[in-house]
Parts: C-alpha cells; structure tokens; sequence
C-alpha cells in the first residue's frame, strides 16, 4: 500500500464528478419539498434521466442532446406525479414510491439494447487563465459544464430562494397551502411548476450519471443516488449550501474508499462501501446539531394534500 | 336621501350562496357607505364568512350583483380584489409561522417593492395607526395582537378603501382591543370603510355606525348599534329573547372537592409564564372563575390542572387524594374533566370525525363492549345527544371535526365534557368564538351540573362571564393568583387593580 500513489487534486476533481448527479438531483427535490410537495420519486426520475440520455446520446452522437433528452424524460415522468398527487390528490408517499418503482422498470427496458455500448464524450472546458493555477486549476477548473452549471444552480437557487418574491411565494405554498391560497396565490400551478423543475434536475443528474460518471448504461445503475439525494435534502435542513457541502462529502468519500481499494488497504471492503454513507450521514447530523433552530427548514406542509377549503 | 347614494362605497344585491343543500347566503343585499364602520352581526353559521369570502374573491356567488364605487363588482380572486380596494384581515391568521414579519407582508402584495420603500411605508404606518411591530421577528414568536398588526399592516399597505375585518377581537386581550379600536376608528376618519364582523354585541355598540343583521344566511335588517342596547341588537340576532344564567346556589363549604398549592413551577418555554404563588380550593356545587388577561399563566395553570405538565413541587388534593403525579387519563378516570381552550389539536383531533372524538375522551369505557370491540349505538346516542343539546351545526356525527367552525366545535367540546357528567370540570375559554345564545347555553350547562353537585374552575379572559355564574372569583397576573374572593363582595373597580398586579 502507498498513499502517494493517491493524487490529491484528481481525487478533488473526480469528487466533485461523482457528486454532480447528486447535487443536481437534491437540488430540484429541495425546489419540490419547499413547494410542500415529497417526491420520493427521484430514484426513478434520475433513472429515466440515465437511460433516456444514454440512448439519445448515443444515436444523436451528442452528450448535450442527451442531457437535454435526460431532462425532459425525468420532467415528463414528474409530470405523472403531478397529475396524481396534485388533480387526484392521492398520498405523496406511496405516489412517490410507486414513481421509483416505475421508473426503475421502464428504464430497464428501455435500456436492454444499449448495454454495454459506450456513450459520445462530452468535452471539458478548461477556464483560461485559473485552469492553469497548480492543483487548484485542476481541482475546480478543468470541468465539463455540467459540473459548472451544478454549481452556478446552487447560488441561483439560494438566492431564488432566499432573495427573490417568487421564491418567497414558492416557500409560502410550502409552509401553509391553505393560507397561501385564502392569499390567492394558485396552489396548485405553483406545486406542478416546482414538480416539473424537481424532474427535470432528477432527470439531468441521471443523464449525466449515464453519460459522464460511468459513463454507460447498466440496468439499475443510480444504485440508491436518488434515495442519498433525498436523504441529504432532509439532512441539509433545506438549504442549497449545506446540501452541496453534503454531497461533496459523500461523493469525496465514495472516490477516496475506491481509491484505497485500488492500492490495496487492508480494510474489508465491505467496510470501506460503508463508509460514504455513514460519512454523510455523521457530517450532516453534525451540522443540523450546531443548530438548535435549525429545524426552520422543514416546510410546513411537506408531504400533505391541498384541498381547496370554501 | 340622495347623499346617501352618493356616499356608497359597496353595494351588493340579492347574493346567494349554496353548499350542498344548505344556503349559506340567502338574498342578501347590503350597503356599506364609505368613512363608516359597518358591523355584520351574527350568530356562528349565520353567513357572515360566506359573504365576505365571497366580497373578498375567494367565493363567487351562485347568483346576484356587487358594485363598488358605483362599478360592477365580481372579483375572481383575492387579488382583483386587492387590486380594486378591498383588504380582509382574517380571523384565523392568514400569516406563515416560519416567516418573518417582513417576508409576511412582502407576500400579501401583488407587485414587487423595494426592501426600503417597503419599509418605509411599513414604518409610517405602524407610527400613524399605532401599529408597533418588529419585522424581523418570526410570526410564530409572535403574540395573537402583534401578529394581527401584522396582518393589519399588510392590508393598509395597499391602501384599501374597504376593510374587512373577519372576528378581529376574538383572539385579543382587552387592551389590545382597545388599542385596535383606535386603530380603525381612526382609519374611518380618513375615508376607509369597514366591514366588521363579529357577535361581541358591547364592542359593536361602541364601535360600529350602522349593523346589518344576518340570521340563518338571510339579512334581518339594519340597525343603528349606537341607539340600542347590546342585548336588544343580541336578541334580532338570535330571533329570540337571550336569558342569563344564575349562578350556583351557595356552595356546601364542607365538601372540599379540590385544592391546589404552587410555589412556583418554571414554564417549558422561554415564552412561558412562571407560576408562584397558587393557592386555591373549591368546594362541591361551586364555580371558581378565573380571570385575567391572556398570556398571565392561564396555559400553564391549565397544565398543571390537567397532569399534561406534572411536578413534584405542586400540591393537587383531589378529594383527600393527592394526584399531582396522575396523568390526563388518569385524572380523568377519578372523575375530573378538561376543556383545554385550543379546540384543534389540544381538545379535539381534527382528523377524527365527532363519534371518535367522543370516544377518546370516554375514560370510564362506557362505550366498550366485551373483547374491546365499541359500542356504536350507544357513541352515537351519546354525540347526538352533544350535538342536539349544544346546538353544534354539523352534516352529522361522522363529520371530521376540523370541518366543523371553530365556535361549534368549542360547544362539542364542552358538551361532551359535560356529558362525562364529571365531579370537577376545569374549563379554559368556554366561550371563546361563540355567539351569545349559544355561550348562554353553554354557561348554563356549567351551572346544571354545578348544581348537581360537580365542582367547576372556569379560567376566561371574559369578564361579564366570569363575574356572571362564579361563586368565587380570582385573577391571574404574571403567574400570580390573588386570594379568590366571593364575587358578591368584589366591586368593579377592584378589578382593574387586581388584574393589573397592583393590589392582591
């Protein structure tokens, strides 16, 4: 075993790869749960996403075209959601379980021919200038857009959220729908919009998950991304920066835990798959602990149906 | 005559309104001039939310026409609404907990502000009308009258020249009334109209310039609340005489039912109130009343009564038995009863329906069968028996009863905590949101069982209520109790002293 064979600043810049799919998929579903809305959907959003982005990419020949296609399948699958929770007003839970449980079977299908097939290269794009700064150039600068784009969303959406009056509007809904609509704001628009928004972001971290990270297609490949995703909205206590933070834990420790398998660490490796998520979890419970009002988050009506009162 | 016309700011003709098969709104027609505080009267279930939901754009009427300033009226939201003139404060606060009070008002309107415009406006508001209020603080830290501010602000900020107020006094201490009176009279002298709702027939009298009257969704008329006594403009509401009740005969001193020593019990919140001080008894056939401005410990005496909060330090004898260790449940299977005043969620569950409802307060099993199984005829001849007797307007024993008005479900309450036919009953807020005859029916249910025999604590911030059926009477100030007096002997003036921690 020898630790240097570990290079610290491509560990940094594979981490922040591994996490994008997280990142983006956590972020739509925090758009989603302050809208009051739980989609447990996301796993089955994000493998739509995948295998929808695989086959487009692969025919059109273009990794763009396929994130875009990943987008728009992840939104449609939301949709279908929407449709249910929100005209139907059936329980968020099961709706959302059931999604997952679709998605999952859909893309299985979907993907059989591809299998095995290598997707088009998506081109990194070196910032002039900081991309040539020494470690920290390669670490944060030589990426592709996607992981840019990750990035500029976590600042957007914080602000959205935090700065903007229809972002103040969207955590209304959230907090009280009831109230929100004796205001008369349209609950229900809002909640489909947010839905929408939430599907595609699922979607986009799917296609780059099929596209990029791996990058091809096998059967159930999110692999429990979407629940990580789910689980670090909650942890992050609904806010964008702490979520980031959360999922660069996790993905930082996924790479590291491969990287010590690969030079051999004399540690089970079952211990060692272990460890990202136990990472996260300890980080953000941490974080949530320093605390005590950090419960704020928590939208109000998170999970409950909104029937019109007259 | 002419002025008249001249001078009309709202005008609705022959609105109707249907749920189902009940008319909420039947043919009324009303006509609000402008610079006038104009009450809508009635009793709970007459229609009065219905008609201004329906001024306000959250309701579109089934048939009839609106004007307002001599234009065609139908708003389809509450924006038009808000955008034609016409503000509501509700009674239930339509503010986020979570949210700031800035973001809350930010929220209410319709176009995007400037933070400092905002607070600009905001600012010269609060001094003109005195509207104190700290932006910056979240609702839920909030009192009822600040969060009513609150409200308040965000309607006048998008200066309205019809102003509904839904119950505005029904959460509020006296002197936050007082202090709101001042608020509207003194938005009326300056051109904005208001509709004010509520069945607090004293505050009318001094507030209000015309009332229209609605009983069961029809109008009854309009009458000038100055040139009448409360209680004759009480009687049109309710088309019948209202009675008072007399308290219970003297009480039988011997029979010790319940006594009560504190020294001081530390509150679970930092916005809590410390208890110190308490020293109380009541004796069979008594009403003990106790009075005080909310927020002065009643929660927290209402607690400790119940066995929600237990402490060692508190001395409770239950008849020679001594339970201040005894749960809820417990206390409630020794023959107490509890009507806390937070009627969803604390004395009612909201997603049960009313036989269920009945049933989790039922601590003697008298609706268990053998093997666990309920009996279902005798419940629902026990919940009708509630509803019949309490007049609680509801589809019927398996509504939910967060379906029922808040005024109903308080008589359901009381009533079935009455029909548990306790030995002492501790009441918070009996009649809070209730209209006149029913708050008579339910202060006359007390005293019945009063004079069965069953000994009452009756915490209200009520006055009259308190003064009318108590035997006893003592006040709560800052966690303090005042030695209970016979109310014969207690003089008016005394009070304000008492209440305000001067004297004891």
């Amino acid at each position: 075993m020898d630790l240097s064979e570990i290079n610290f600043a491509v560990l940094v810049a594979s981490l922040i790869v591994a996490s994008t799919p997280l990142v983006l998929a956590a972020l739509g579903e925090l758009i989603v749960e302050k809208s009051g809305v739980l989609n447990l959907g996301v796993e089955g959003m994000m493998i739509i996403g995948a295998v929808t982005g695989f086959i487009v990419g692969v025919e059109t020949g273009s990794a763009y075209v396929g994130m875009m296609a990943a987008a728009m399948a992840g939104a449609l699958l939301s949709l279908l959601f929407a449709f249910i929770i929100l005209i139907m007003q059936a329980n968020q839970v099961a709706s959302g379980l059931a999604l997952t449980i679709f998605g999952l079977g859909i893309a299985a299908l979907m993907g059989h021919p591809y299998t095995g097939i290598k997707s088009p290269q998506i081109s990194t794009i070196s910032i002039p200038f900081i991309s040539e700064i020494p470690v920290l150039g390669t670490m944060f600068f030589q990426h592709d857009l996607i992981v840019y784009l990750s990035l500029i969303s976590v600042l957007v959406i914080w602000y959205f959220l935090n700065r903007m009056r229809a972002g103040l509007i969207l955590r209304s809904v959230g907090e009280d729908h009831d109230v929100a609509h004796s205001l008369g704001y349209r609950v229900v628009t809002i909640r489909f919009l947010a839905i929408t928004f939430g599907g595609a972001m699922a979607g986009v971290g799917g296609g780059y998950l099929s596209l990029v990270r791996v990058p091809q297609w096998t059967e159930g490949m999110t692999a429990g991304a979407g629940w990580i995703a789910l689980a670090l909205v909650v942890f992050s206590g609904w806010r964008p920066f702490r979520l980031l933070i959360g999922a660069y834990i996790f993905g930082g420790i996924t790479i590291l835990q491969l990287n010590l398998q690969a030079i051999g660490v004399n540690i089970n490796i079952a211990l060692l798959s272990m460890a990202p998520y136990l990472a996260t979890i300890l980080a953000l419970v941490v974080i949530s602990m320093s605390r005590f009002r950090g419960n704020r988050g928590a939208p109000g009506c998170l999970g409950r149906s909104f029937v019109k009162i007259t | 005559m002419n002025n008249k016309i001249e001078n009309t700011l709202f005008q609705c003709r022959a609105i109707n309104k249907e749920f189902g098969n009940v008319r909420a709104n039947n043919d009324i027609s009303i006509n609000v001039r402008s610079s006038q505080i104009h009450a809508l009267l009635g009793e709970n279930g007459a229609g009065k939310s219905t008609l201004v939901k329906i001024i306000y754009g959250l309701l579109q009427p089934d048939s009839g026409t609106m004007t307002f300033l001599n234009e065609e009226y139908s708003p389809k939201s509450p924006k038009d609404a808000r955008a034609l003139g016409v503000g509501m404060v509700f009674q239930h606060f339509s503010l986020f907990e979570p949210l700031t009070a800035f973001e809350n008002i930010l929220v209410g309107l319709d176009k995007e502000l400037g933070e400092k415009e905002l607070h600009a406006s905001v600012i010269m508001l609060s001094e003109s009308y005195g509207l104190e209020v700290n932006l910056s603080s979240f609702i839920g830290d909030l009192s009822a009258g600040e969060r009513q501010r609150v409200e308040i602000i965000r309607a006048l900020i998008q200066k309205p020249k019809l102003l509904i107020m839904d119950e505005p006094t029904s959460v509020l201490t006296p002197f936050e009334c007082e202090s709101l009176f001042k608020t509207l009279k003194k938005l009326a002298s300056e051109g904005t109209s208001i509709l004010y709702i509520s069945h607090k027939l004293k505050e009318i009298a001094d507030l209000c310039d015309t009332a229209s009257v609605l009983r069961k969704g029809a109008i009854v008329g309009e009458y000038d609340p100055k040139k009448m006594t409360p209680r004759e403009l009480g009687e049109i509401m309710v088309g019948q005489s209202l009675f008072k009740p007399k308290r219970p005969v003297a009480a039988n001193k011997s029979n010790k039912v319940l006594s009560v020593k504190i020294n001081e019990v530390k509150p679970d919140t930092q916005f809590g109130v410390t208890l110190k001080n308490i020293d109380l008894a009541v004796y069979q056939s008594e009403i003990l009343g106790i009075g005080g401005v909310a927020g002065n410990g009643q929660e927290e005496l209402m607690q400790v009564l119940t066995g929600e909060k237990k402490d060692r330090n508190v001395s409770i004898k239950y008849m020679d038995n001594d339970i201040e260790m005894l749960n809820p449940r417990e206390r409630r299977e020794i023959g107490l009863a509890f009507a806390p005043e937070e009627r969803l969620g604390h004395a009612a569950v909201g997603n049960l329906n009313l036989l269920e409802n009945s049933l989790i307060t039922d601590p003697k099993k008298r609706f268990q069968m053998k093997m666990g199984f309920i009996d279902f005829s005798e419940l629902s001849e026990y919940t009708n028996e509630i509803i019949e007797k309490f007049n609680v307007k509801t589809t019927g024993v398996s509504a939910l009863a967060s379906s029922l008005s808040g005024g109903n479900l308080q008589k359901f309450v009381v009533g079935r905590e009455i029909g548990q036919k306790p030995s002492l009953f501790i009441v918070n807020q009996p009649t809070w949101g209730v209209d006149p005859l029913s708050a008579a029916n339910i202060r006359q249910a007390i005293v019945d069982i009063a004079n069965t025999g069953a000994a009452i604590i009756l915490i209200s911030q009520d006055l009259d209520e308190i003064l009318e059926i108590s035997n006893k009477v003592a006040f709560l100030t800052n966690g303090n109790l005042s030695i209970p007096t016979n109310t014969m002997d207690i003089k008016t003036d005394e009070i304000g002293a008492i209440m305000g921690g001067i004297s004891d």
